[in-house]
C-alpha cells in the first residue's frame, strides 16, 4: 500500500541544495532536489558514494540544513530552525540507526534505549517502563542488563532501533542499518524494520547500497551526482 | 536531567579513577593548603588575641642592656636589683611591680623528675600577669620578706610531677632546695611564640637569690600602669627613673630596654596578618594551577567522548544540554576535590596545632568558603571545555573515530 501523498506530506524536499566550501572549493552535494515522503512510506534510498545520499539523509535527519531550498518537516520549514530547535525535532519526531551502531559503550542494553527519553525529560520509572517495551519490540526481552560488548552485532543494531522506537517517532532514519552484519544478520533487522513499518505505522527512510536489502522497502530512490534520478515502488520480489 | 547529569559525571569519575584522582589533585592540594594555613594561623592569632586581652593594664618590661639588634655588647652592663623594682613601685603611675629572677632548674618530686623554668618573684607577679591560681595561695609578705621555701607550680609542672594527685603541701625539690608547694596556677596554654607558659616554677625572689642563684641580680622587672596611664607616659616615666637611678649622662644612650608587651603582641599579630595575606595568595595560585588542571583534563575528555557527544545530538540533545553534562562533570570533579581537600587540611592543621602548641579552631566560614571556591573553579574552569563539546557538529562528531 504505497500511501498517496497526504495533503500535508511528513517530509517535504523544495529545490533542496546543499553545497559545501565557497568559491572555487565550493562542493555541491546536492544540487536542487525536490520529493515527498508521506506518513507510513518506507523508501530505500540508494547510490554511488558522492552521489549526495548521504546528504539528503542528514538534512531529512535535521541534522544539516539546506544552503537553497526548502525543507518543511510536517509543514515546519526546517532551513530556519537553528541547533537547539532541530534537537528539539529529534528528540520528538525522529529516530535514528547506523551503521556503526553508535551505542553508548560500558552502559547497559536498558540504559542505552534510555537515553533519548532522558532529554525528553520523562521520570527515571517512566523511562525504565517505555525502555524495556522497546527492548521487547526488538526481541531482546531478557537482555536489558548487558553491555553493548556482550551483544552480538545483530543484537546491538536491535538495541539501535529499540532506542529510535523508543520515544515514539515519527520517521526513523536508518543510514546502512546492515552494512557491518553478515546477510542472515541483515534479513533479520530489515524484517524487523518491515514489522515496525508495517505494525506501528512508523514511516522508515533508510540509505544502502545493497539491492537485497532495498528490496524490503516500499518505495526507491537513487541519487547521482547531487541529483534524484530515480523515484519509483519497489517491484514484489520474485 | 540535574540528577542525571550528576550520576552520569560520577560514572565518567569512577570509571576512570586515577585520572580523576590526578585531575583533581590540583584542587586538592590548594584546598588543603588553603585550610590547614588558614586554620593554623587562626589558631595562632586567637592565641596572640588572648595573650593581649589577659593583660588587662598595660605591662612593660625592664631588661638590662641595650634594645638592639645583632651580637650583645662586650661592656659589661649593670644588672637591676630589687632596690630597682622597689624604686619602680614608688612611681604614681604605677599599680604593681614584680622583678623575676630565672634560671632553669632540675625538679624532683618523690620518684618524678623533670626540670622547668624556675622564677624568682613577689606575689604581684601574678597581678601583673593577671595569671589567677587555681589552687592555694600566693606567697606572703613573711615569707617573702624571710626568704621562706615555699614554691608555686605551673600546671604542666604539677601534672609531671603529681599527676592528678593533690600537690598542696607535698614537698618539692628544686636543685638542693626543698620547699613546699603552697599553690598552682591556672593553666595557660602557648606563649606568642608557641613555648608551654605552664612549664613554671615560682619561688620568693629572695628564696632564689640566696639558695639558688647565689647573688641578687633580677634578669627582668614587670611594671603595670595604672589603666589610666596611657603607655608612651609609662614608658617615659620608667626610663627617667632608671636612667637617673643608673647614672647614664644626658645624651647617652639607655643600657636598659622597656618593651610594651600590649605593642609586641600587636606586632605578632600584625605579623600574623600579613603571614595570612601571604598565605591566601599562594592558596589562590594552587587553585588556580588546579582550575588549570581540571581544564586541561576536560578538554581531553571533550576530545575522546566526541563520539558521544554525536550520539547524545543525534538522540535530541540540546547543546545547552551537553554543556550542562560537561560542567556538572567538571563541577563535581572539583568539589570532590575539594572535598578531598578539606578532609586532608583540617588533618593536617590539626596535627600542625599540636605540634606549634596552638589551639584547633577549625572554621566552619573557611570550610564553607574553600568547598565554594572549588565549585567556583568546576564552574569557570569547565565551562571553556563544555562549550566545545555543546558547539559540535552532530554530523562530524558522529563520524569522529
Amino acid at each position: 500500500m504505497s500511501a498517496p501523498a497526504p495533503s500535508t506530506p511528513l517530509i517535504a524536499f523544495r529545490d533542496v541544495a546543499r553545497s559545501y566550501g565557497a568559491g572555487e572549493a565550493e562542493v555541491k552535494a546536492l544540487a536542487g532536489v525536490s520529493f515527498q515522503i508521506g506518513a507510513g512510506e518506507f523508501v530505500a534510498i540508494m547510490g554511488p558514494s558522492g552521489s549526495g545520499k548521504s546528504t539528503a539523509m542528514n538534512i531529512i535527519g535535521c541534522l544539516d540544513r539546506p544552503s537553497a531550498g526548502e525543507y518543511l518537516f510536517k509543514g515546519i520549514p526546517v532551513q530556519g530552525l537553528d541547533q537547539d530547535r532541530r534537537a528539539l525535532l529529534r528528540r520528538h519526531a525522529l529516530g535514528f540507526v547506523f551503521q556503526g551502531f553508535n551505542l553508548l559503550p560500558r552502559q547497559s542494553a536498558l540504559e542505552n534505549v534510555e537515553l533519548p527519553l532522558i532529554y525528553k525529560g520523562l521520570p527515571a520509572d517512566t523511562r525504565r517502563a517505555l525502555a524495556r517495551e522497546a527492548l521487547r519490540k526488538v526481541g531482546l526481552d531478557g537482555r536489558e542488563g548487558h553491555d553493548p560488548s556482550q551483544l552480538s552485532g545483530g543484537q546491538q543494531q536491535r538495541v539501535a532501533i529499540a532506542r529510535a522506537l523508543a520515544g515514539g517517532p515519527s520517521v526513523i532514519l536508518a543510514d546502512e542499518p546492515t552494512g557491518n552484519l553478515d546477510s542472515a544478520r541483515s534479513h533479520e533487522i530489515m524484517r524487523l524494520l518491515q514489522a515496525l513499518n508495517r505494525d506501528e505505522g512508523i514511516t522508515i527512510v533508510m540509505v544502502t547500497h545493497e539491492d537485497p536489502i532495498a528490496h524490503y522497502a516500499k518505495r526507491l530512490m537513487v541519487f547521482t551526482d547531487g541529483h534524484l534520478t530515480r523515484d519509483e515502488p519497489v517491484r514484489e520480489r520474485a | 536531567m540535574l540528577w542525571e547529569a550528576v550520576r552520569l559525571a560520577y560514572t565518567a569519575i569512577i570509571r576512570n579513577k586515577l585520572r580523576s584522582f590526578l585531575t583533581v589533585l590540583g584542587v586538592v592540594i590548594g584546598v588543603a593548603a588553603v585550610i590547614a594555613m588558614v586554620t593554623v594561623g587562626e589558631g595562632s592569632s586567637a592565641q596572640v588575641k588572648a595573650s593581649v586581652e589577659r593583660l588587662g593594664t598595660n605591662v612593660l618590661v625592664l631588661r638590662p642592656g641595650r634594645a638592639r639588634m645583632g651580637p650583645p655588647s662586650a661592656e659589661p652592663v649593670p644588672r637591676f636589683t630589687l632596690k630597682d623594682a622597689a624604686a619602680l613601685a614608688e612611681l604614681s603611675i604605677v599599680a604593681q611591680v614584680a622583678p623575676q629572677a630565672n634560671g632553669t632548674y632540675s625538679l624532683v618530686a618523690g620518684n618524678a623528675n623533670s626540670s622547668a623554668q624556675v622564677s624568682g618573684t613577689t606575689a604581684d607577679y601574678l597581678k601583673v600577669q593577671n595569671w589567677p591560681l587555681a589552687l592555694g595561695r600566693a606567697f606572703e609578705p613573711g615569707e617573702e620578706a624571710a626568704g621562706a621555701s615555699v614554691c608555686i607550680l605551673g600546671q604542666t609542672v604539677r601534672d609531671k610531677l603529681f599527676g592528678s594527685s593533690d600537690p598542696l603541701g607535698e614537698s618539692l625539690r628544686v636543685r638542693g632546695l626543698a620547699c613546699e608547694v603552697i599553690g598552682v596556677l591556672s593553666a595557660r596554654g602557648a606563649g606568642s611564640f608557641g613555648q608551654d607558659q605552664d612549664e613554671v616554677v615560682l619561688i620568693p625572689v629572695k628564696t632564689m637569690h640566696r639558695r639558688l642563684q647565689g647573688d641578687t641580680n633580677v634578669g627582668s622587672i614587670s611594671v603595670a600602669l595604672l589603666k589610666s596611664v596611657d603607655s608612651a607616659t609609662g614608658i617615659r616615666a620608667v626610663q627617667a627613673l632608671m636612667r637617673d637611678r643608673r647614672d647614664i649622662e644626658i645624651g647617652a644612650a639607655d643600657d636598659f630596654s622597656v618593651t610594651d608587651m600590649k605593642d609586641f603582641n600587636n606586632l605578632l599579630s600584625g605579623v600574623n596578618s600579613v603571614m595570612a595575606g601571604l598565605l591566601s595568595a599562594v592558596a589562590a595560585v594552587s587553585l588556580l594551577v588546579g582550575g588549570i588542571g581540571i581544564m586541561n583534563i576536560m578538554l581531553v575528555s571533550v576530545t575522546e567522548r566526541t563520539r558521544e557527544i554525536g550520539i547524545r545530538l543525534a538522540v535530541g540533545a540540546s547543546g545547552g544540554q551537553v554543556l550542562m553534562q560537561f560542567l556538572i562533570e567538571a563541577i563535581v570533579l572539583s568539589v570532590l576535590g575539594g572535598a578531598i581537600g578539606i578532609g586532608l587540611g583540617l588533618a593536617l592543621a590539626w596535627g600542625g596545632s599540636i605540634y606549634l602548641a596552638v589551639p584547633f579552631t577549625p572554621s566552619a566560614m573557611v570550610i564553607a568558603l574553600a568547598f565554594g571556591f572549588s565549585a567556583v573553579v568546576g564552574v569557570v574552569f569547565g565551562f571553556f571545555p563544555a562549550r566545545r563539546a555543546a558547539r559540535m557538529d552532530p554530523i562530524e562528531a558522529l563520524r569522529h573515530q
